[in-house]
């Protein structure tokens, strides 16, 4: 069992204890706890389920590599699910629940999936769900469902906040362990701006727990000196629980800082994303010890051997009472020794090298323990926990030679440094026979804008295992990227660490080296997406080479492992199985961030209301008092309709069109985009980006157009103003008016750069009113001051004046086919105007109307909208607008995509109005099907509804959609299956509806 | 996140004040060119490892269109210069030359 020992625990406070509960049950940990030491000091081994077989497992590492323990925290709208156990710093009131079974962490159903572990190979994603295909719907999808993905997601609204740091500093160096101090101190000293950032709450990393001294000092009294130098110093920043996310282009690094995780009471953010430009960067991130690869290596109570020993000597906890260590390297021995020393019965050290070690174990022989040269694990048994081990011969198939009852194994493969945040913008790796391990090549690193390496690996990170050789590549790292920085180095004297003399690692893939099939499909290479050494193996046989494909044909290294723990193993494995050496293989690649980062810190600030700007008009504040329903319009809100008296939208948006089509009403229609566009080649530049032509146009007339992109496609509509003769008005779309302009803007600058025209969008400027029906007029002439008679202003002309005092440009343009006015203001005089328009068509009475009913209006005259009628697939001549193509001119922005075959095909969908036979409405986007089925057995399809409504003025639904042949098949009766399996008949009619003749807006 | 220097402004501008434009120095084909010279103009794009023309707008900042010269392996940026130009400068060709001997990219070199 694992529990609470004496005498040890430096990160803990026995005086302080925290009470937390884990699935449900109450239990008691220390102040300077981990979830995971806390667990495991409660003899809580069994942390979760395995993703695909539901194995039990447990913590295997104390640090941010851990594969297993990852939990649900908190609960309602701060749960948290995927949290790491070993990282999670424990607090009073913590709730954690396990993940990945069901019913219960202790009885798992899933777990049946292990006994048909062979059913589930390498690959099985692509091969065991694909046949038969009756078997998807009620067989593979619900067990996919029931057993896909990592923890649940959270179902409330997080409750926490975030922010950003924009941060600039000549040096970043990312770990805090002895390695990143000195590098810190050495950069610091030459006056740059360093900023120190350390994943966890403390400084130091594994030093003070793997011993050794510092310029004659315990490791611990060096990093306090360390600190207080640093502290001392204005040009360096400290940041602990800040983890180094990910290093990008051109020195932009993100850190991740975790504010109140571990105080959840706390005011102010919860994490904090570090934005950071750095001159140059350190990645100080130390190494990760390898598992290695036995049978049962996934059983509770198999431990990374450097994970027990800082359970041991940080929290005061052991794992287990009688252990076994089983190693190919010296550092496991350091394990051996701390755990002798905490009182934990070590029972055997199993060294899989035939010579042992060097001084380390010679120490742990003073010590009593017995070690067992030449000597492997052939298995590991025990259901929720380990109970025995089976002891064999490394070169061997696994023939037991000695059965040895024991509660937990620690186990150590040899280290590989902590690469990463080396390779994620482009550092390249070599590999290091003596160690067995990949490292950073410094020939080959990241490269910033003027071409030189902006990225310096140091200490264990860039391969220097030992104290002394990590504090001095540290040192050296500190001094060469400062003045890479453009900072002198000082000459001070590099730290002397001790030295232990080690014997060499000898690389073990598997063990026992010829393990039997039976052994290898119970070895472990990936704890969290369940894969095995015999799953490479296989892949392999398959014919699977890269070690890309191989990582997702087996899902090895995949979802928040990243190549941590399972990755050189892995590729070790492989590379055996291809008869290649591992550095002809390669690794996979290492994206950001090192691990999992919150959404919350993502997204920072912008949430909620400050997402984006919202936009508001003139006279938004009229419209909120007046009860109007907003429809999000980019980032305007527009009123959807106004309900009076408790009616419904639906019947206000029918009031409003009836109201407007027998009286008057009133839009705000001030979000319409305006482009000026003026110089001497204005007309001949608008010629170019609308279709039809612009340039004939007299001044005080408008005009309709249509912009395509030069792919042909309608991209945007409205109607243009010609001011005087080198001044063009454009009005654009709602949601066109910024990127319309930059359109403009990109032609003009990278094409026509000689043309004399400039651009400005004054949508802003202006505040606009569409006065709109029969008595449009009428109001008008109420106001007075200037002719608004069809005479002086007729259809699609436009006019200065004043009206009710107020200085205007009134056009008479009309997107409902009423007599309509639309009347631009100075926006600072929206408003005003707006109320007197209210007062005097009052007697009229005229009422507001939303962009509901604008919709409807336009869609009864068969006008088409951007974004409905269109997709980015659509041409004009879809859409029968062929009258706004000029035939006259030699070219224009899409006239040459429009040429080309597929835009002529006469089969291409066009423009028709839909007729529902019952009266009723077609479900928006429903397809037209046709007779037979497709290649993929799909219905065939024949047309699209684009918009539908209830018009109040046919009273009956209307609809708009492209229809293969359409306008040659008026009175055929199509079919359009909705979602809800019933089927509505529509007969095709012309796509305007009322008004044919257009006499109503001509008046 | 590249940092590129807008040759109108002079402002060491950060990606996210920048939009992207695609490839540099495309000749704009229209009504009476040939279907394979419209294909190429519009869709055809160089996709090199190492050196590359692109358009880029300070789209947050002055708002003008600008060409940056960079490798797209090591990302090094060679210069940047403004967009109304059917070439590279000289004194930008001669900047890659110095760091990248023999470097071609469509018909420049
Ligand atoms: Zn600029």
């Amino acid at each position: 069992m694992s529990t609470r020992i004496a005498n040890q625990g430096r990160l803990i406070d026995r005086s302080k204890p925290v009470r937390f509960t884990f699935n449900g049950k109450s239990l008691q940990g220390y102040a300077g706890d981990t979830l995971a030491s806390a667990l495991l000091a409660n003899d809580q081994m069994l942390v979760g389920r395995s993703f695909k077989y539901h194995r039990p497992r447990g913590i295997v590492a104390s640090g941010a590599e851990e594969p297993n323990a990852l939990v649900g925290l908190g609960q309602g709208e701060t749960f948290e699910p995927n949290q790491r156990a070993t990282t999670t710093e424990l607090f009073d009131g913590l709730t954690a629940q396990s993940q990945n079974h069901w019913p219960s962490l202790e009885f798992d159903i899933g777990a049946v999936n292990s006994a048909f572990a062979r059913f589930l190979p390498g690959g099985f994603y692509y091969k065991t769900f694909i046949h038969p295909r009756a078997f998807w719907k009620h067989v593979y999808e619900p067990f996919i469902r029931q057993s896909a993905g990592l923890g649940k997601a959270p179902k409330d609204r997080d409750a926490d906040t975030y922010e950003h740091f924009y941060v600039f500093a000549d040096l970043v160096v990312i770990g805090g362990g002895v390695a990143g101090l000195q590098a810190a101190k050495a950069a610091g000293e030459t006056g740059a701006r360093v900023l120190l950032i350390e994943q966890t709450a403390h400084w130091g990393g594994r030093a003070p727990v793997d011993g050794g001294e510092i310029d004659g000092m315990a490791p611990e009294d060096w990093i306090a000196q360390t600190l207080d130098a640093l502290r001392a110093m204005p040009n360096v920043t400290l940041r602990a629980r800040c983890m180094g996310s990910g290093v990008y282009d051109h020195g932009y690094v993100l850190g991740y800082e975790r504010l109140t995780d571990h105080a959840p009471e706390t005011a102010g953010p919860r994490h904090r994303l570090w934005r950071i430009r750095a001159g140059q960067v350190i990645t100080a991130t130390g190494a990760i010890e390898r598992p290695l690869s036995f049978a049962g290596n996934d059983v509770p109570g198999v431990m990374l051997a450097s994970a027990m020993r800082d359970y041991a000597v940080n929290y005061g906890v052991a794992p287990g009472r009688r252990v076994i260590v089983v190693t190919n390297n010296d550092d496991a021995y350091r394990t051996a020794i701390a755990l002798k020393r905490a009182g934990i019965d070590v029972l055997r050290v199993l060294d899989a090298r035939t010579s042992g070690g060097g001084a380390l174990m010679e120490e742990a022989k003073a010590q009593g323990i017995r070690i067992d040269c030449g000597r492997a694990i052939a298995k590991v048994t025990g259901g929720k926990r380990v109970a025995k081990v089976a002891i064999c011969a490394q070169e061997g198939q696994g023939a037991a030679l000695e059965e040895v009852a024991c509660d937990a194994v620690a186990m150590s493969g040899g280290w590989s440094p902590v690469v990463h945040l080396w390779s994620h913008c482009g550092g390249k790796l070599i590999w290091d026979d003596a160690w067995a391990m990949f490292r950073p090549d410094p020939a080959r690193a990241p490269t910033g804008a003027d071409g030189r390496p902006f990225v310096t690996a140091a200490g264990a990170a860039n391969g220097e295992l030992t104290l002394g050789a990590t504090l001095a590549d540290a040192d050296a790292a500190g001094k060469a990227a400062a003045k890479s920085a453009g900072f002198k180095p000082r000459r001070i004297r590099t730290p002397q660490g001790s030295v232990t003399d080690e014997a060499p690692l000898v690389p073990v893939w598997l063990m026992p080296r010829a393990a039997k099939v039976e052994l290898r499909a119970k070895a472990w290479l990936d704890y969290q997406n369940d894969v095995k050494v015999s799953d490479v193996q296989l892949a392999a046989r398959e014919g699977y080479e890269s070690v890309e494909h191989t990582k997702r044909y087996t899902t090895l290294g995949m979802a928040t492992d990243q190549g941590k723990l399972s990755n050189i193993n892995g590729l070790a494995t492989l590379s055996e199985a291809l008869g290649e050496a591992i550095p002809q293989v390669g690794t996979t690649t290492f994206r950001p961030p090192y691990t999992p980062i919150s959404f919350g810190a993502i997204a920072g600030e912008a949430r909620g209301a400050v997402f984006q700007p919202l936009r508001r008009t003139p006279i938004h504040d009229w419209h909120e008092a007046h009860g109007a329903t907003w429809e999000p319009v980019g980032q305007w809100r527009r009123p959807y309709t106004y309900p009076q008296n408790g009616e419904t939208p639906h019947d206000a948006v029918m009031r409003e069109v009836r109201n407007t089509r027998q009286a008057v009403g009133m839009l705000d229609a001030s979000t319409l985009g305006k482009i000026l566009v003026r110089g001497p080649d204005a007309g001949r530049f608008l010629d170019l980006l609308y279709t039809n032509m612009m340039s004939t146009l007299k001044p005080g007339k408008c005009r309709y157009g249509l912009m395509c992109s030069e792919n042909g496609f309608l991209m945007d509509d409205g109607v243009v103003a010609r001011i005087d003769e080198e001044t063009f008005l454009c009005h654009t779309t709602t949601g066109g008016a910024e990127h319309i302009h930059a359109h403009m803007e990109e032609w003009l600058q990278t094409e026509w750069w000689d043309w004399q025209v400039y651009t400005a969008n004054v949508t802003e400027q202006y505040a606009q009113i569409a006065v709109v029906g029969p008595k449009a007029r009428a109001v008008l002439e109420k106001l007075g001051g200037m002719d608004v008679s069809k005479e002086t202003l007729p259809f699609m002309a436009w006019a200065d004046g004043t009206l009710g005092g107020i200085g205007v440009r009134l056009y008479r343009i009309s997107f409902s086919g009423e007599l309509s006015y639309e009347i631009a203001v100075r926006a600072g005089q929206g408003r005003a105007l707006w109320d007197r328009l209210t007062q005097a068509g009052a007697e009229f009475g005229m009422m507001p109307y939303g962009t509901e009913a604008l919709h409807i209006m336009r869609a009864e005259k068969g006008f088409i909208m951007i974004g409905d009628e269109t997709d980015g697939t659509v041409i004009p001549q879809d859409l029968g607008l062929g009258w706004a193509i000029s035939k006259k001119k030699e070219d224009y922005l899409g006239k040459r995509a429009q040429q080309r075959s597929h835009m002529t095909d006469p089969t291409r969908w066009k423009l028709v109005g839909l007729e529902t036979l019952d009266g009723g409405v077609l479900p928006d986007g429903a397809y037209a099907v046709a007779e037979g089925t497709n290649a993929n057995g799909q219905r065939n399809v024949q047309g699209r509804v684009t918009s539908t409504y209830q018009s109040p003025t046919l009273g009956r639904g209307i609809a708009m959609g492209l229809v293969l042949h359409g306008p040659d098949r008026m009175g055929e009766v199509l079919e359009f299956p909705g979602t809800d399996g019933k089927i509505s008949k529509a007969r095709i009619v012309d796509p305007v509806f009322y008004d044919k003749d257009g006499e109503k807006q001509n008046v | 996140m590249l940092i590129l220097t807008c040759p109108y402004c002079g402002v060491d501008a950060e990606e996210t004040e920048l939009a992207p434009g695609g490839e540099a120095h495309l000749k704009r084909f229209g009504p009476g060119a040939s279907d394979e010279e419209f294909r190429d103009y519009l869709f055809a794009r160089e996709n090199p490892k190492g050196v590359h023309f692109e358009r880029w707008r300070h789209a947050h900042g002055c708002g003008k269109w600008f060409h940056a010269a960079r490798c797209t392996m090591t990302l090094e940026v060679f210069g940047t210069y403004p967009a109304q130009t059917t070439k590279p400068p000289k004194a930008i060709r001669e900047a890659i030359t110095a760091k990248r001997p023999g470097w071609t990219w469509r018909e420049f070199e």
